[in-house]
């Protein structure tokens, strides 16, 4: 064993002094190999991030969410429907709720108002998302008008502010007294924007939903589930918009990599041939190599990846917020509590060490099997 | 005594790979800001009934992609082309684009 362990620790000093003599070049690759770690592991390390916040803070939303539907497009909810529910057996609770846009051409950016409970929002006053109040420079005790949708001014007291810790669900949220939301928005009196409902058996979502569909024809209920799942296709489908738009500097590594691994330079043969020449046997060639591939891939998935773990967790992901900011004027300041999905650890693992070894090893094990005089001399 | 470069770059791998081991560490065990964070957020979810992450704001399908309704992408005629930049990087909901079952026979009401 020890003798083993001391044969492989010359193969890699050797190996290590053979990457030396083409410093540069080794050097220049491994920078755009761990460049490319980098990229792959930041696009999937946020995605993930993301995926499994949407999907810790969505299991709080409501169970059911019950919408009306007029030729195809969302309507508002006429007075009659919350106590038709209120007779389907297994809803324990059903509360219409009221929220709807607003554009503030001001800063051209949309907001989400919504009413709240007399107890909770007094009138005249509005609880608004910490987002909003950086753009638009508030804070609790100021006064801000809105124009309505019917022209006429309305004006209110910041009474609070959300909590920034919750930006990332509240950038845009107005929080106002139900009598203030009806005014503003001339909405008629005893409609609701859709229903929320809470299902005493989780079990009987899907049966309790197809009542409701039966019961009111024109409606479309919602379950908590799609919401889910609308959350964790959205991230696989932005996860793989980036690396499609990544396929380019992939596919450009492969061709550097391949070149670099699978065309063996004069001066690599020469080596071989001598190696070859002065007793070394075909097996010590390639574990040379073997170490080789393994050294310079390894080092670039550990230096790719703990970069990109670093600059998603600590650093804010700051070189992909552009491309998810987007137009968006106000976009939410958040940190992502940092999740790692083993399969995708792996996955990346697998797919920057295997092949490159694999390319490392084909044109050395061909090389390494021909008489050394004719390697040497072509 | 000078260190062989063999050992030096393997204790570099394995200082590389006890860090990996680490960040593991670290993403299995949130900090306490991180868990009041988290709270923070699933509290006000919850007391609000919220449905979405407000990361797009630009149309309504887009702000709250699981309310979109069956009609979201042709919002402005029929056959409208979804026009948003977001639209690029945000799919349409799976409850909109899953093909619907095969119902003949089954309805109720006739097709």
């Amino acid at each position: 064993m020890r003798i083993w362990l001391e044969k492989q620790l010359h193969l890699i000093d050797f190996t290590l002094a053979s990457l030396a003599r083409r410093k540069s070049k080794n050097i220049g690759l491994l920078a755009v190999y761990a460049l490319l770690v980098f990229a792959l592991a930041s696009v999937g390390l946020f995605a993930n991030a993301l995926r499994s916040e949407a999907s810790f803070v969505l299991a709080s939303s409501p169970e059911v969410i019950l919408q009306r539907l007029v030729a195809g497009r969302h309507d508002l909810i006429p007075p009659g429907y919350l106590e038709k529910i209120g007779r389907i057996r297994g809803v324990q609770k059903q509360e219409g709720r009221l929220w709807g846009y607003y554009y503030d051409a001001v800063v051209k950016a949309n907001y989400t108002f919504m009413a709240r409970p007399a107890e909770e929002i007094a009138p005249g006053s509005i609880a608004i998302g910490a987002t909003l109040a950086r753009l638009r420079g508030l804070a609790p005790g100021n006064v801000i008008s809105f124009r309505a949708y019917g022209g006429k001014l309305f004006t209110f007291r910041i009474a609070s502010l959300l909590s920034p810790d919750a930006e990332l669900l509240s950038a845009d949220l107005v929080l106002l007294a139900e009598a203030d939301f009806r005014a503003f928005f001339d909405y008629p009196a005893g409609h609701y924007t859709d229903i929320a409902l809470s299902v005493a058996n989780p079990q009987e979502v899907r049966n309790i939903a197809g009542k409701l569909s039966q019961a009111l024809p024109d409606s479309r209920p919602i379950l908590r589930e799609e919401v889910l799942r609308t959350y964790q296709s959205m991230f696989d489908w932005r996860e793989g918009i980036m690396l499609t738009i990544l396929a380019g500097a992939i596919f450009a590594f492969i061709i550097l990599a391949w070149e670099k691994a699978a065309g063996l330079s004069a001066e690599e043969r020469k080596e071989i041939g001598i190696l070859k020449a002065i007793g070394w046997e075909t097996g010590d060639v390639i574990r040379m190599k073997l170490w080789e591939g393994l050294l310079v891939s390894l080092a670039a998935f550990l230096i790719g990846f703990i970069a990109a773990y670093i600059h998603v967790f600590y650093c804010g992901a700051s070189l992909l917020e552009p491309v998810l900011k987007g137009w968006s004027v106000l976009y939410p300041r958040f940190t992502l509590i940092p999740a790692v999905d083993g399969m995708q650890v792996a996955s990346l693992a697998f797919f920057t060490i295997f092949p490159y070894c694999a390319a490392v090893l084909v044109p050395i094990w061909r090389a390494a099997i021909t008489d050394p005089d004719s390697v040497m001399r072509a | 005594m000078k260190l062989r470069s063999s050992l030096l770059v393997l204790s570099l791998l394995g200082l590389g790979l006890a860090l990996l081991g680490l960040l593991w560490l670290d993403a299995s065990h949130p900090t306490d800001a991180a868990r009041q964070q988290r709270s923070a957020r699933q509290k006000l979810a919850e007391r609000l009934g919220l449905t979405d992450l407000s990361l797009f704001m630009e149309a309504r399908y887009t702000r709250h992609p699981s309310q979109a309704d069956l009609h979201a992408a042709l919002q402005d005629h029929p056959a409208a082309f979804e026009h948003f930049p977001s639209g690029a990087l945000l799919p349409p909901p799976a409850v909109l684009t899953e093909s619907h079952a095969y119902l003949a026979g089954k309805t109720t009401s006739p097709d």
